[in-house]
């Protein structure tokens, strides 16, 4: 096995140039080595001024989420063995503006996250002194796999609808409002529906289906998402059949 | 390059990409996707095609008769040949997506999605039988 990789890095310096261009750079291939790894590795030892974003390598922070080789990637969750003999080409995020080398500007997805209200909402508050909301394991079971995100955005990178209406309000906000309205300790989904019922919300998603398989959490807002339109048609068809105090 | 770009410490200049009218070549799923999307049109050819043998039954045998000789000729077997294999793909992709959207539970237990798709098949191919037995046996 060769002893080196090379990374073919998009560098983009506002400063200096109008287009993004591609840097080379060779770097060890070590046995456990992730695509991170050997970014660090370029930053440290052979060009201190290429910018990341990264945090925790081990896949829990959600920040260090680029495009391996044209798909959405974790880097630290991505090998440089199983990119073998390479090169490797890594980019920023698809769909989302560059800042600068490999970082995003994320604001878009900032800022349509608290819209959905992912936190649970109750009509009334409990006292204290009552104790804590109880809940099943299956009522647990119903939600905890959209718990399981990290907010890493690969699922806006994978989605060519969000890369094509910046509008919509993307796979993960609605994969986490799912995740509240699934919570039996929650009473909000009544305001969450009024927000996502809106075209760039649900109704915006036609089912590609690529956000689920680059959730490298396993959360699948895809099927978040589709089960929520049967939701959102349910409660459309119950208010025009059912009399007011029925709904 | 001619030039600086307009850039300040406080608000640098973003680069934002655009995504090519081509994108759905790029990644096979994306290709499936857009021929999934596209499989809707043949389905509604079906609908039309059906309608139209419909009328030619309702305005008797010489009509009828013209809509077989017409629905023999070469394109429009074609384009039916491609139509069926859409409609199949149409069903097929469908069917395997129906249980992300549906959680069917039996008893307060989840109907594992497997299942959900299966029963799915299972009703294709009683349907289908069922047409056939029309068309065989009656005849």
């Amino acid at each position: 096995m060769a002893d080196s990789i090379t990374l073919q890095v998009t560098r983009y310096r506002p400063e200096e140039e109008s287009e993004p261009t591609i840097q080379e750079y060779d770097v060890p291939l070590g046995r456990q080595w992730s695509v991170l790894d050997g970014l660090n590795y370029v930053k440290d030892q052979i060009d201190g001024t290429l910018s990341f974003r990264w945090s925790c390598r081990m896949g829990i922070c959600g920040s260090c989420g680029m495009t391996v080789n044209g798909e959405p990637k974790l880097t630290c969750g991505a090998f440089l063995t199983d990119y073998a003999p390479g090169p490797v080409r890594v980019e920023p995020l698809a769909n989302f503006p560059v800042i600068r080398d490999l970082v995003v500007e994320i604001g878009d997805f900032i800022r349509k996250l608290p819209s959905v209200q992912p936190w649970i909402v109750r009509e009334e508050e409990r006292p204290v002194s009552e104790g804590e909301y109880l809940q099943t394991p299956e009522e647990l079971d119903d939600y905890q796999q959209y718990s399981m995100c990290i907010n890493c955005m690969l699922c806006y990178a994978a989605c060519p609808v969000y890369g094509l209406d910046p509008e919509f309000m993307g796979p993960a906000a609605i994969a986490l409002a799912q995740r509240y309205n699934l919570d039996s300790r929650d009473e909000g989904s009544r305001e969450r529906l009024d927000v996502l019922i809106e075209h760039e919300g649900i109704w915006g998603c036609t089912f590609v289906g690529e956000c689920t398989a680059v959730c490298p959490k396993g959360v699948d807002p895809a099927g978040a998402i589709q089960r929520y339109k049967l939701t959102a048609a349910t409660e459309t068809l119950k208010s025009f059949l059912l009399p007011r105090g029925a709904r | 390059m001619s030039g600086h770009p307009a850039y300040t410490e406080f608000h640098p200049r973003w680069y934002r990409r655009q995504m090519s009218t081509w994108w759905w070549l790029g990644k096979r799923a994306y290709l499936v996707f857009i021929l999934r999307e596209l499989s809707s049109v043949f389905v509604a050819w079906f609908v039309v095609f059906g309608l139209l043998m419909l009328r030619a039954v309702g305005q008797g045998d010489g009509q009828y008769q013209r809509f077989l000789d017409w629905a023999a000729s070469p394109w429009v077997v074609v384009v039916n040949v491609v139509a069926l294999l859409f409609v199949l793909l149409h069903a097929i992709t469908w069917f395997n997506l129906a249980p992300k959207a549906m959680v069917v539970r039996l008893r307060g237990q989840r109907v594992p999605g497997s299942l959900v798709a299966a029963s799915q098949y299972a009703g294709w191919v009683v349907l289908s039988a069922f047409v056939i037995w029309l068309l065989v046996g009656a005849g």
